[in-house]
């Protein structure tokens, strides 16, 4: 089989003449560059210094050599109690940072006693109904001196109210709180399809939350703009910065909208992407990613350019792990953290090798953890900035996703802006389009994927995989039950009439839910007042 | 004309891999109906023998298909579907394919499975096809 395969790959090589070459993306690739590719660039403009506009080399003068990136890998499991375990499992292990996500019920506002929750209850991350949940996931760790990252998109706002409510009562300053939360709702609607409020309310709560951030908590980022999720669904990697942009774009006129000059907020906006196979079109993504955000928001909303540096997570794509031949996946999971790397970011996850069967085991992450170890501490990439500066390739590469992205960004304003692209669907015709299309090189195997359309085995390995079972949905159903039975219902309902007024009334909402979660609501009961002034969303089916 | 219901039950709203089968099928000439997310089990049932459909397809990414198609086999049976071809995608573990053919639903398709394995499964089992028993 092996063999055949390999003649097979080989053949189909040797019938591509060189017009054929295209990146993952579908940016053609001539076979060799020189001084001639790059006559009209000029390094000043496109470049600058790494740390200074705009930012192409890095956020940052000397990057990794002053900081490495944060070691981040996604813990969210079963209850609190189980999190928190887990969560202390990876900082003893060498983790510098910690990012949780939480199961799909908590993703939506619904509680895990709903009836809608029943069978996913902590299943694919942790279970947050009430503050109680938010205390015991971090009990124990200092939260002044570690950073925190919350994927959480449309009840956002509420969390981030229980993280703060609960950092507050266990004497920690809100100034001192260093972390990030996703905040980004208009990718849901699309990619991940976590929704809950509709495109338009959505964008007032992140603003909302965004607006609280950045006024009482300077070190943490009250939106992380997601190309991650948008990646996942299938788009490209020019899609992906332009998407995401353009999300950014809409959050902005909304806080725009309410008096906010521009440079009081987008400082604290971070991002999300994902770093994909394509080794280098990859690499030219995330540079080109910090230039056309500095672009963006220099000549559009004329911030300042301090204040226009991109910082990012990236996680390598879960999408790209594959169901056979697992343990091939610490190989692309190895190749994608290098690129993320020679990339320039501030953080990272290495999506675990058991990806396409489940939530990761204590092993796999142990593994991934140790991925971004041995690039971060062994390889050496990390001793100098951006080493693919000037590269003919790479630097035309950068150019052209960058042309690309503008281009999207283009038709989307054409559209209307993101939130009209997404109420008419137009961005998942387009997601949808395009996921098909790469799809499709595979399933004519354009595109080789290792063991799923090329080197295939006859017996696939077993891998010791990882499952939440339904012991943790009965106790998390119980711990909930507890709470609800000790709250004060006559103050509860008092705070979540304040909720609702002040979503009535359009004002910020954070310090109703704040106050609300205090009293012990739960994330559903104030979901469920958002959705009482608002309408609840139902997004179109469309492939 | 093959007519197959393709379903997203609960609330998991991994969609990518259910839109590329509803192509594919659609594309090979049968005739597919999307539900969209955030269905119901009960409700999948009703659509089908409301629809006549001969397929039913089940997406779900978090390792809920056995409780799912054990729960639609009963309805479905209820309903006096029983001839309705039942399948099942996402990210199934080995055991989870166990459990499945222990229920005589042999259309489980994990990741990485071709379009082209689900078009001819389906064509070689609804009934009346090329497969199916006299």
């Amino acid at each position: 089989m092996t063999a055949e395969a390999s003649a097979r790959v080989t053949a189909q090589q040797d019938q591509q003449d060189e017009t054929t070459f295209r990146t993952q993306s579908g940016v053609p690739i001539e076979a060799h560059y020189g001084p001639e590719s790059l006559e009209d660039w000029d390094p000043a403009e496109q470049l600058g210094r790494a740390g200074a506009f705009p930012y192409t080399r890095g956020p940052y003068p000397t990057m990794y050599r002053s900081r490495l990136w944060t070691h981040r890998q996604v813990v969210g499991l079963g209850t609190a109690p189980e999190t928190n375990e887990r969560n202390k499992y990876v900082l003893a292990h060498g983790q510098t940072g910690l990012s949780n996500d939480y199961d799909v019920p908590t993703l939506i506002g619904l509680d895990s006693d709903d009836e809608r929750a029943r069978g996913e209850v902590g299943r694919s991350g942790v279970a947050i109904d009430t503050l109680r949940d938010m205390h015991d996931v971090f009990d124990g760790i200092d939260l002044e001196n570690i950073s925190v990252s919350m994927t959480i998109n449309h009840p956002a706002f509420i969390l981030v109210g229980q993280y703060i409510a609960a950092a507050q009562q266990r004497g920690f300053r809100l100034d001192r709180l260093a972390g990030t939360v996703q905040n980004d709702p208009l990718k849901d609607f699309y990619a991940q399809k976590t929704y809950r409020f509709a495109p338009q309310p959505s964008v007032r709560l992140a603003a909302d939350l965004i607006e609280h951030c950045a006024e009482h908590m300077p070190r943490w980022n009250g939106i992380s703009l997601n190309g991650y999720n948008i990646r996942e669904a299938g788009s490209t990697a020019d899609q992906e910065l332009a998407f995401t942009f353009a999300h950014a774009v809409a959050y902005i006129e909304e806080l725009l909208g309410r008096g906010l000059p521009v440079d009081s907020f987008v400082p604290r906006f971070s991002f999300i992407f994902n770093v994909h196979n394509d080794f280098l079109e990859e690499i030219a993504k995330l540079r080109a990613a910090r230039r056309m955000w500095a672009r963006l928001l220099t000549e559009r909303f004329g911030a300042r350019p301090e204040s226009v540096k991109l910082r990012m997570h990236v996680q390598t794509g879960g999408s790209t792990m594959t169901y056979q031949q697992p343990e091939v996946n610490l190989i692309r999971g190895a190749l994608q953290s290098m690129a993320g790397a020679l990339g320039g970011v501030q953080s990272m996850a290495v999506s675990c090798f058991d990806e396409a069967y489940s939530i990761p085991s204590q092993r796999a992450q142990r593994l991934s953890l140790r991925t971004q170890q041995v690039v971060g501490f062994e390889s050496g990439v990390t001793k100098v900035v951006d080493p693919f500066a000037g590269s003919y390739y790479v630097e035309t590469l950068t150019d052209e996703i960058e042309q690309r992205a503008d281009d999207w960004l283009a038709r989307v304003d054409e559209q209307g802006g993101a939130v009209a692209a997404v109420e008419s669907g137009w961005l998942e015709r387009v997601i949808s389009d395009t996921a098909h299309r790469q799809h499709l090189e595979v399933a004519n195997g354009e595109r080789i994927v290792v063991g799923v359309n090329a080197f295939e085995e006859a017996e696939e390995s077993r891998i010791e995989t990882f499952r939440v079972g339904p012991a943790s949905e009965a106790a998390q159903l119980e711990r909930l039950r507890e709470v609800r039975a000790t709250r004060d219902d006559d103050e509860v309902q008092r705070r979540l009439d304040v909720v609702q007024e002040t979503a009535a009334a359009g004002r910020n909402i954070m310090p109703a839910v704040i106050e609300a979660v205090s009293a012990y609501a739960t994330q559903g009961e104030i979901t469920d007042r958002i959705l009482a002034v608002d309408g609840e969303y139902t997004a179109p089916a469309i492939y | 004309m093959i007519r197959v219901l393709l379903a997203k039950p609960g609330i998991d709203g991994h969609d990518v891999g259910v839109k590329i089968v509803a192509r594919a099928l659609r594309d090979a000439g049968m005739e597919v109906i999307y539900t969209g997310l955030r269905t119901t089990i009960p409700d999948v049932a009703r659509t089908a023998i409301q629809e006549d459909v001969d397929a039913i397809g089940i997406s779900n990414l978090s390792s809920q298909n056995v409780a799912m198609m054990s729960e639609l086999q009963q309805l479905i049976r209820e309903m006096g579907g029983e001839d309705i071809l039942l399948t099942t995608g996402g990210s199934l573990l080995p055991e989870d394919l166990e459990a499945l053919e222990a229920l005589g639903i042999e259309g489980a398709f994990p990741p990485g499975t071709s379009n082209e394995q689900i078009v001819t499964f389906i064509r070689e089992r609804v009934r009346g096809g090329e497969g199916a028993p006299a």
